[in-house]
């Protein structure tokens, strides 16, 4: 990996910190690499927010460094031309209007007041740009918290829950819009705390709880392990099937009254071994686990807040 | 989305170069684009005028247009008294005064009839030579006085103590006035043969011929009563010798006049006196007068009139709204979480809050300067329509209380900022700040409080700011009340000023401190 494609990341370097007696990160570790979505997925209280408060500089861990563009935030004196973050879609003077609000955004880098009205129409928030954004509704706040995260065209871009309160229109066009970041070559990093939301918008995924990373991996890989080499079978003659099946090695379990969910033999070999020994079928199906899933399955240990209301979700 | 990234600025910029000017420049966006702050601003400047104009709203003493009011100036451009009786002849050139004082004695009306004899202690009686008959004109005088011995005066505001004692009948006093050019020399003496020199002035310019002659005045008789400080009519008599003369004096009688026709806003004549004087078989005088020679000085001895300070009596109604909009520009951004955005915008959080105390700091110092401005020729002009006094000052000091009364709006600004980054609320931040300016300030200057707690509070609390608005002199030699209660501040101006600035810096600088050592 070259010099400057090292740069033009977010690098989360065994971060450590406690809030009171709870660890709230236990040597939290990944990077985020350039032009692609990184999906930053955990529970509700897992260490999402926090994890992004020490990255900017907010909060300060215990242990552990983040860097951006490979220094520490905090000496950058445009951060905002590093790195764009929208933390809380909410953060704002409700009397002041949007474009205002962008304004002193852009003054504090030293952008161009031209780029604010730019970034307006790229939002989506053209026709509303002189109205008070305390009027706004909750997706029309998230495409201002956008606007604002990229106001200095960041080649990085860190958005907190950015599907939160979004309609079904605005989750489509939320999800072509990151999409649309990575393809521009940005580090995208998105939390989510729903794993669904990240189907088919995420590249890579980095799954944590309980304050660390529990799988750091590309889409298709936690697809293909969470799937696990099982097929389903559907057939008139289910016992039959399965002691075909079992004489020929694989493991059979009956998940329906004519359905057989197999492990142990690839698809095509189990459609031979039917059709040879004449067992009828009307279907087999290689088992596709969803994202949701295969999620679960990886947090099943970590997650310990649910039923809890969830700290993360009140700062 | 269709832009296209373009080439990242280096990670690290010359520290500081135009960083501070970029923050503050948002921070300036930041204000200017909340209505409710603009506008509450522009309240803050009217609330100042229409209370300080309000609060000077007095009926007028005498009907609009009465007589054209103004205290009498003296050479140094000060408001004075020059009330006297003056008995007297034309000296031209140089010469000499000397006369024997065998007594000063006085007569005060003490009310309903009562009378209290003795002579006050600043009675004054003794020789004057002045530039002539209009009040205000150069002079200087030697005298024995009701308390405090014998002096050397001139020009209203100089005073320099001779030798003490009281004069009576027992321990007469002589006393000689000599002029050499504009130099003039007063000496004292107990037995008319061994002379002490009292002191000397010089006064530039004195014409070559002045009135000279015999005086004698007395302020009111200050009373302290448990109701608290009153002034009630007095006069004083002095009784002399026959006058020795030396060099060119005008041929004829003695003639006598009521300097300023009245006892002006100092003295008053009691019920059964009146200013005048006989003349003696030995050639001696008996001269009885009231009023002062003195400089204006505030209090209950002002008169019907107003200084510059009293038209901005409402500065603590407008800093109470400056109080407000400077705490919310910190405890907005709290509440709301945006300080989260502010700080990612720019890490350095020292250099955030002191843009935004510059913003805050800037907008109050204009709002108090423009309303200082503004204010005090508009309640000037409308105080001398209605026959009031105004008491003058000098271009110096009105520079100093108009640009004082932004840089108390301005640090009062900068202590809400540092408050409200501190306590983080802005209601408790508000109350805490108000409760440290505007209530020991009403409290002091309204006269609720004893005078010793009242100078009290404006030395140790962030009240003390105030001090920069008093325009009133004080001076050892006129009795008067110098309490906050008639505009006196136990500070100079600037100290009293430092003061609260050294509350504002110690407030911003913990706050400093506390936002850089937490998460926020």
């Amino acid at each position: 990996m070259s010099d400057e494609s090292t740069k033009a990341t977010i690098e989360v370097i065994g971060l450590r910190k406690r809030f009171g007696p709870q660890l709230a990160l236990d040597g939290m570790t990944f990077t985020v690499r350039p032009g692609r979505v990184t999906g930053f997925v955990g529970p509700n209280g897992a260490g999402k927010s926090t994890t992004m408060r020490v990255i900017l500089g907010l909060d300060a861990a215990e242990e552990g460094k983040a860097l951006v563009d490979g220094v520490p935030y905090r000496t950058l004196r445009r951060p905002l031309r590093h790195l764009g973050a929208l933390l809380d879609a909410s953060a704002l003077q409700p009397s002041r209007t949007a474009r205002n609000h962008l304004l002193w955004l852009a003054h504090s880098q030293g952008v161009p007041a031209r780029r604010v009205d730019e970034i307006l129409e790229q939002a989506g928030l053209g026709t509303a740009a002189r109205r008070k954004a305390g009027g706004f509704s909750l997706g029309m706040r998230q495409r201002l918290g956008i606007a604002a995260a990229l106001i200095g065209d960041p080649p990085v871009v860190m958005l907190d829950e950015p599907f939160n309160g979004l309609d079904p229109d605005g989750i489509v066009w939320m999800r072509g819009f990151l999409s649309s970041l990575a393809r521009q070559g940005r580090a995208v990093l998105v939390s989510s705390h729903l794993m669904s939301e990240l189907e088919d918008t995420a590249d890579h995924l980095v799954v944590i709880g309980r304050g660390r990373v529990v799988a750091d991996t590309s889409v298709s890989e936690l697809l293909a392990e969470a799937s696990g080499g099982r097929v389903t079978l559907r057939t008139s003659a289910p016992a039959y099937a399965a002691q075909v099946l079992h004489g020929a090695g694989a493991t059979v379990l009956a998940s329906g009254a004519d359905t057989l969910v197999v492990t142990g033999l690839p698809d095509e070999e189990i459609v031979a071994l039917l059709a040879r020994n004449g067992v009828p079928f009307s279907q087999v199906s290689a088992h596709r686990a969803t994202l949701e899933e295969a999620y679960m399955k990886l947090t099943r240990d970590a997650v310990e807040y649910r039923g809890i209301p969830a700290r993360e979700a009140t700062r | 989305m269709t832009a296209t990234l373009t080439s990242r600025p280096p990670a690290t910029g010359r520290a500081g170069q135009g960083g501070f000017l970029r923050t503050l420049h948002a921070e300036w966006t930041k204000f200017r684009t909340v209505r409710g702050w603009v506008l509450a601003t522009a309240g803050a400047l009217l609330a100042t005028i229409v209370v300080g104009l309000l609060g000077t709203a007095a009926p007028a003493p005498g009907g609009r247009g009465a007589h054209s009011a103004s205290y009498p100036e003296g050479p140094g451009g000060e408001a004075v008294n020059d009330s006297f009786y003056f008995v007297r002849k034309t000296l031209t050139g140089d010469g000499a005064l000397t006369v024997h004082l065998r007594s000063l004695t006085g007569v005060a009306d003490t009310g309903t009839g009562r009378t209290a004899r003795g002579a006050q202690p600043w009675a004054k009686a003794g020789i004057i030579v002045k530039e002539n008959l209009t009040q205000g004109s150069p002079y200087a005088a030697v005298m024995a006085t009701g308390g405090h011995g014998v002096r050397m005066q001139y020009n209203y505001t100089h005073d320099t103590a001779g030798p003490p004692g009281e004069v009576s009948q027992a321990s007469p006093r002589w006393l000689r006035l000599v002029r050499s050019g504009d130099r003039l020399t007063g000496s004292t003496s107990t037995d008319g043969s061994h002379w002490t020199k009292v002191g000397h002035a010089k006064v530039p310019g004195l014409a070559r011929t002045v009135q000279a002659g015999l005086f004698a005045t007395s302020p009111q008789a200050k009373q302290d009563t448990a109701a608290g400080t009153g002034f009630s009519p007095a006069v004083a008599t002095g009784t002399f010798g026959r006058p020795a003369l030396t060099g060119d004096w005008s041929q004829g009688a003695w003639s006598g006049t009521q300097v300023g026709g009245d006892a002006g806003t100092s003295g008053s004549y009691t019920n059964t006196s009146e200013g005048g004087f006989t003349q003696t078989d030995g050639g001696g005088f008996t001269v009885t007068g009231a009023g002062d020679i003195a400089p204006v000085v505030g209090g209950p001895v002002m008169g019907v009139g107003f200084s510059a300070e009293n038209f901005l009596v409402g500065t603590f109604a407008g800093l109470i709204v400056v109080i407000a909009v400077a705490t919310v520009f910190i405890t907005g951004e709290y509440r709301r979480g945006l300080l989260r955005t502010t700080m990612a915008a720019t890490p350095l959080r020292g250099r955030v809050l002191g843009a935004k105390a510059l913003v805050a700091g800037g907008v109050a110092f204009a709002m108090g300067l423009v309303a200082a401005a503004i204010t005090v020729p508009l309640g000037e002009r409308s105080a001398r329509g209605r026959g009031f006094h105004v008491f003058p000052v000098t271009s110096a000091t009105e520079v100093r209380v108009m640009v004082g009364t932004g840089l108390l709006c301005a640090a009062a600004a900068v202590l809400a900022l540092g408050a409200g980054a501190l306590l983080r609320r802005s209601g408790a931040a508000v109350a805490l700040v108000i409760a440290s300016i505007v209530l020991p300030f009403l409290l002091a200057t309204s006269g609720v409080l004893p005078p010793g707690v009242s100078e009290w509070l404006l030395r140790v609390t962030p009240a003390a700011g105030f001090s920069i608005q008093q325009t009133l002199p004080q001076y050892t030699q006129v009795l008067s009340v110098y309490e906050p209660s008639t505009g006196y501040y136990p500070l100079a101006p600037w100290v009293g000023l430092a003061v609260l600035c050294g509350y504002a810096t110690l407030a911003l600088g913990l706050a400093v401190v506390r936002l850089r050592g937490r998460d926020v």
